[in-house]
């Protein structure tokens, strides 16, 4: 076992001459709660998506846990334990919450059942079926979901769609979770429930979170360490309040004084 | 085994999933005791056939479209797979002296799979293309396949294929009415797809409907899950392929053409994409419009048939969606007449499972349009109106 949850080396790509990010190093510690921040288009989202698998990297690899994940499909990297949320939310508009949620269980093994026990409606289905609503309801419980959770899901206010998309990717079981902006959006009032509920998150589900944010009220609050980047390359890491006082990133940000 | 397995679906048992089964159950008892009491005209065991391959192919296609939320314009071909292999096989089991209902059975089988075959093959491209361009591909295969038919020796050729089955029921006045074996199917089709529908694995694809990219970063496996419907339903086409085979002779290339499968796909769109009891109705409604206004137009006349289908094609689908009609559609509608004569019904708030409207599905957006850049997409493409009701308790 790795001493690291995620470890990127030299994670790269480049968009024909684009180089969208160029050799990010991130190591997220077990139970940490990472910042990856930097201004508009500084290739953010995109290490989520090679992380994720959307995109595949052009220089460099990256290990959960120790283990070599590049190359493999956005399927089999969220059965390997990584889980993400979308920056503009990506829910299951047309399928009620609860729902939305047993979409999330669909993987685990202990809710298996082949799509003929399915049909034949054998003894399997049933108790797959229920043991996934319970798991369900548990999980929407945690979030304050429950009383709706035979609403349609875009007709939840946007505070309870984040919930619902975290609390997905939460139901696929990842060892690290990955949350796009998560604040964006928001009222102070919700940001400061949101660092809660991702407080609660690594607490009670034993987990390790990178986030994307914007919000720097977020940032401060609540990562541990936090990786700037600007134009696709690393501009400061290492615990929070040193980065961002670091004086290139405030450059960055805030511009020269030319 | 047998107590457990009843007792399951006593506990999980809610009226509105077996409205379908119990519908088409009445109308096949009620047609079938008129049929032995020779009650019915000699047309109508005909028109009860083509209303129920007809459901068929409706239902089956909306697996894709209304399900899945891939548009296929080539079911016909399916179809034709079916009708074609299903009459062959069925003409040798019949030369070689076997029972004729069994030779249909296993006519079905044998067409229903090949059509599975060629489900997967379709489905192949799925994985790739999405919303238009998958249409044209299969669309595509819609004709090919009439046209190798066409051009396959042992088929018959141009003059299409003659189907015993069909001439050994006319022969013998005692045989039972195929429109029981076309029920028996749609009502072991309704099994399959309902149950699949109402389970992970149908989760799994209205997920793919809805999102894909999101389903594929919840660990859903597309491919799996896209082909598996897409064979399903090529399947099923070709079951009713090989009854349309059975109800006809010769069996003809020109009746699978690209026209047919938009007959289809107008079915599923008028009665609601995800809507299984929709389709099932549509599928009804257009084939008996169909069938009285051949059997009364004829002569000139006929030229004016589909002048009229068309008109009324229009009228149903600017009734159903018209901005101006709503607050009418409202105040007068079917669900709510049915919420007074069943009062069951209004204690569950009836929804459709994961119903989806038509615009949701054909614009899907390009993955590459969403995810390279940190830019917002405008969310306006993927928030429909608000639905009638929240859906019943899960």
């Amino acid at each position: 076992m790795s001493e690291y949850v995620l470890e990127t080396k030299n994670l790269g790509i480049s968009f024909g001459g684009l180089k969208a990010a160029q050799d990010v190093n991130l190591k997220i510690k077990k139970n940490e709660i990472y910042g990856l921040i930097g201004p508009n288009g500084a290739g953010k989202t995109t290490v989520f998506n090679m992380l994720t698998g959307v995109y595949q990297p052009t220089t460099g690899t990256f290990y959960l846990n120790g283990e070599e994940l590049r190359g493999l499909s956005q399927e089999a990297i969220n059965h390997k334990g990584i889980a993400r949320t979308f920056q503009n939310i990506r829910l299951f508009n047309n399928m009620t919450v609860i729902r939305n949620v047993m979409v999330g269980l669909h993987n685990l093994p202990e809710f298996k059942c082949n799509p003929l026990t399915t049909v034949l409606r054998l003894p399997g289905y049933y108790r797959a079926e229920r043991a996934m609503r319970q798991e369900a309801k548990k999980l929407l419980e945690i979030f304050g979901l429950l009383e709706d959770r035979n609403n349609f899901a875009f007709n939840l206010p946007y505070g309870k769609q984040r919930k619902l998309e975290i609390a997905r990717a939460l139901a696929t079981r990842p060892k690290l979770l990955l949350l796009d902006e998560p604040a964006a959006g928001m009222n102070p009032h919700e940001t400061e429930e949101l660092m809660q509920t991702i407080r609660f998150i690594r607490d009670n589900f034993d987990m390790t979170v990178l986030l994307i944010e914007h919000d720097m009220s977020l940032v401060t609050g609540v990562c541990d360490n936090v990786t700037v980047l600007n134009f696709g390359t690393t501009l400061a890491e290492g615990k929070t309040e040193d980065a961002l006082s670091n004086p290139e990133v405030i450059r960055a940000y805030l511009g020269d004084d030319e | 085994m047998l107590k457990e397995y009843l007792l399951n679906i006593k506990k999980d048992f809610k009226w509105k999933h077996y409205t379908n089964y119990i519908a088409v159950a009445v109308v096949f008892v009620l047609f079938t005791s008129l049929y032995y009491m020779g009650a019915l005209n000699r047309s109508l065991p005909s028109l009860l056939n083509q209303v129920g391959y007809s459901i068929i192919l409706a239902v089956s296609l909306n697996l894709v479209v209304g399900f899945l939320g891939e548009l296929s314009l080539g079911h016909a071909g399916f179809m034709c797979i079916g009708a074609y292999v299903g009459t062959y096989v069925a003409n040798l089991l019949l030369a070689a002296g076997m029972n004729t209902l069994l030779a249909l059975v296993i006519a079905m089988v044998v067409g229903g799979l090949l059509a599975g075959v060629f489900g997967f093959i379709v489905g192949l491209p799925a994985l790739r293309l999405r919303g238009d361009y998958l249409a044209i591909v299969t669309l595509a295969f819609g004709e090919i396949i009439r046209n190798l038919c066409k051009n396959i020796p042992i088929f018959g050729g141009a003059p299409g294929l003659v189907s015993d089955v069909y001439s050994a029921n006319l022969q013998d006045k005692n045989s039972p009415p195929l429109f029981i074996a076309t029920f028996i199917c749609l009502f072991l089709m309704l099994i399959v797809i309902q149950n699949l529908i109402r389970s992970k694995h149908g989760r799994a694809i209205t997920a793919i409907r809805d999102n894909e990219i999101a389903s594929k970063a919840t660990g859903i496996n597309v491919t799996f899950y896209k082909l598996l419907a897409f064979i399903i339903s090529a399947v099923f086409a070709g079951v009713a392929g090989v009854i349309y085979g059975a109800s006809v002779s010769p069996v003809l290339y020109t009746n699978f053409d690209y026209n047919y499968s938009i007959e289809i796909l107008v079915m599923v769109v008028l009665g609601g994409m995800g809507s299984i009891t929709g389709s099932i109705v549509a599928a009804t409604v257009i084939t008996v419009l169909n069938f009285y206004l051949k059997a009364y137009l004829t002569g000139d006349m006929a030229a004016v048939k589909t002048l009229i289908y068309a008109v009324i094609l229009i009228v149903m689908v600017v009734y159903k969606n018209a901005p101006a009609l709503k607050s009418f559609r409202e105040k007068y509608n079917f669900k709510k007449l049915l919420n007074k004569l069943l009062p069951h019904r209004r204690k569950e708030s009836f929804v459709q499972d994961d119903e989806a409207r038509w615009d949701v599905v054909t614009t899907k957006i390009s993955m590459n349009e969403v995810l390279s850049t940190d830019l917002v997409v405008t969310e306006s493409v993927t928030s429909p109106d608000k639905p009638d009701a929240p859906g019943g308790d899960e």
